[in-house]
C-alpha cells in the first residue's frame, strides 16, 4: 500500500475498525490549508509504514457520519485506531515525528 | 568563496522566505529553503487575500503561496521539507542542524514566522479541536447553523468573522476594548452581515464544557460583571507569537521572543538575517513580509560579496 487509502462512511468500519494492523486516519477537506500542508507527510508515512500501519484519508466534505461520531470539530485531525478503539488523536498540522510517535506506541 | 554547502540557507517558506528566495536566485546565490511543513506559511490558511497589491479581485492564500513558490523555483530555488533543530553561528560559515545531518552556508535568513496566541484561560487547551479553533477557513464549516464566538478585534478577527458568517447562525464578536482595531472596510462589512453581535470591553475568562465546548464566560472589564454565553464554537484571533523557541537565546529578541533587527534585517550576528513575522515590528502583513524578504536577500548578497572581497 504505497498510497493512503481513501475511506468513506460506508467502508470505515470494515477498513479501519476491523483492521488487523493499527490504522492512521487523516480527516481532511480540500478547503483547508493546513490539511494540504500535512498531505505530503501522510503520503510519506503510507509509503514508509506499508504493511505495518494502514494509512487512510477521509474527506469530511463527502462523509459526515464518521467525523461526527468522533466529535471532530477541527481539521486536520489525525486519529490512530487499534482494534477498533481510538488510541491517539492529533489536531492541527504537526511535523512528521509527532505523527510517528502517536502510532509507534501501537506498533 | 569558502567551501560551504550553500551561499544562503533560508529557514521558513512563507511570503518572507519565498520572496528572499526569488531575490537570491536572481543574484545567482546557491540557495536552499528549508520548510518544516509546506511553503506558504499562514497564507495557506487565509481564504481570500484582498489587501495584497496586484490582485484586484483578491486571491486565495493557497494560490498566492503557490505562485510565489513557482516564481522562486524559476530562479533555481531548491526547497527541502525539513525542520531545523539548531543554528550554530560560525566564521565564515554558519551551520544548520537537521534531524539527519547538518548543512553549512555563508548567510542565513530566518523567516520561521509566528503562530496564533492562546488566551491562556481555563478550559482552552482542553477544548481546542472540540469547539475552539484558531483557523476559520479550516473549521468554519463544522459550525453550520450554530451560535459561535470570535475573540479578537484586529484584521484577522474581522476577516475570519466575515468568512464564518457563511456558516454560523449567529456570531458573538468578543473584544476587550470599546472599539475595533481592524480595517474600517472590514468593520463596515461586519455591520452589514446582520448576524454579528459585538460584546465591547469584554474578556473571555473561561471556556466551559465536558467533551465539547458548551459556553464561554465573559468578564466585562469596566463593570466587573460576568456573563455566561452558551455557544458551541469559539474562534480565537488575538495576535501572534514568534516561532523562535528553537533559537533559544542565540540572537537578540524582545520580551516575547520576536527577533530584533536593524533596517537591513541584520540580527546581532554577522551573516544571519531575519525577515517576516518573526521580526519585532508593529505590523505583520503579507506585504510587509514580502518587503522584509527582499531587503534581507539583498543584504545577504552584499554581505557575501564583502566576505569574498575581504
Amino acid at each position: 500500500m504505497a498510497e493512503p487509502l481513501q475511506v468513506s462512511d460506508a467502508d470505515f468500519e470494515q477498513e479501519i475498525l476491523k483492521s488487523d494492523i493499527p490504522a492512521l486516519v487523516d480527516f481532511w477537506a480540500a478547503w483547508c490549508g493546513p490539511c494540504r500542508a500535512i498531505a505530503p507527510v501522510v503520503e510519506e508515512l503510507a509509503r514508509d509504514y506499508a504493511g505495518k500501519v494502514k494509512v487512510a484519508k477521509m474527506n469530511v466534505d463527502e462523509n459526515a457520519k464518521t467525523p461526527a461520531k468522533y466529535g471532530i470539530r477541527a481539521i486536520p485531525t489525525l486519529i490512530v485506531f487499534q482494534g477498533g478503539q481510538v488510541v491517539e488523536q492529533i489536531t492541527g498540522a504537526v511535523s512528521r515525528s509527532i505523527i510517528e510517535n502517536a502510532f509507534k506506541k501501537a506498533l | 568563496m569558502p567551501a560551504w554547502d550553500y551561499d544562503l540557507i533560508i529557514i521558513g517558506g512563507g511570503p518572507a522566505g519565498l520572496t528572499a528566495a526569488i531575490y537570491a536566485g536572481r543574484a545567482r546565490l546557491k540557495t536552499l529553503l528549508l520548510e518544516k511543513l509546506i511553503h506558504g506559511g499562514q497564507m495557506m490558511t487565509t481564504d481570500l487575500v484582498e489587501n495584497y497589491p496586484g490582485f484586484p479581485e483578491g486571491i486565495s492564500g493557497f494560490e498566492l503561496s503557490d505562485r510565489m513558490r513557482k516564481q522562486a523555483e524559476r530562479f533555481g530555488l531548491l526547497i527541502r521539507t525539513q525542520e531545523v533543530l539548531e543554528l550554530k553561528p560560525g566564521k565564515p560559515m554558519h551551520t544548520v542542524v537537521l534531524e539527519d545531518g547538518s548543512l553549512t552556508a555563508g548567510a542565513i535568513i530566518i523567516a520561521t514566522g509566528a503562530h496564533y496566541r492562546r488566551l491562556g484561560v481555563p478550559g482552552e487547551d482542553r477544548l481546542v479541536g472540540k469547539g475552539i479553533s484558531f483557523c476559520a477557513t479550516c473549521d468554519g464549516a463544522f459550525f453550520k447553523d450554530e451560535e459561535i464566538a470570535m475573540v479578537g478585534g484586529g484584521d484577522n478577527a474581522l476577516t475570519e468573522t466575515i468568512f464564518l458568517a457563511r456558516f454560523a447562525k449567529k456570531i458573538h464578536l468578543i473584544h476587550r476594548r470599546n472599539q475595533l482595531r481592524g480595517a474600517k472596510y472590514l468593520q463596515e462589512r461586519i455591520s452589514q452581515l446582520g448576524k454579528v453581535e459585538v460584546h465591547w470591553d469584554s474578556r473571555v475568562v473561561e471556556f466551559q464544557g465536558q467533551d465539547n465546548l458548551e459556553a464561554v464566560k465573559l468578564l466585562h472589564v469596566k463593570t466587573g460583571e460576568t456573563t455566561v454565553l452558551p455557544l458551541t464554537g469559539a474562534f480565537i484571533a488575538i495576535g501572534m507569537l514568534p516561532n523562535s523557541g528553537w533559537l533559544k537565546d542565540l540572537l537578540p529578541m524582545d520580551e516575547w521572543g520576536f527577533l530584533l533587527t536593524d533596517e537591513v534585517m541584520a540580527t546581532g550576528i554577522p551573516g544571519i538575517f531575519a525577515a517576516g513575522d518573526i521580526r519585532a515590528k508593529l505590523w505583520r502583513q503579507i506585504s510587509t513580509a514580502v518587503g522584509d524578504g527582499s531587503v534581507a536577500a539583498i543584504a545577504a548578497e552584499n554581505y557575501l560579496e564583502e566576505l569574498k572581497g575581504g
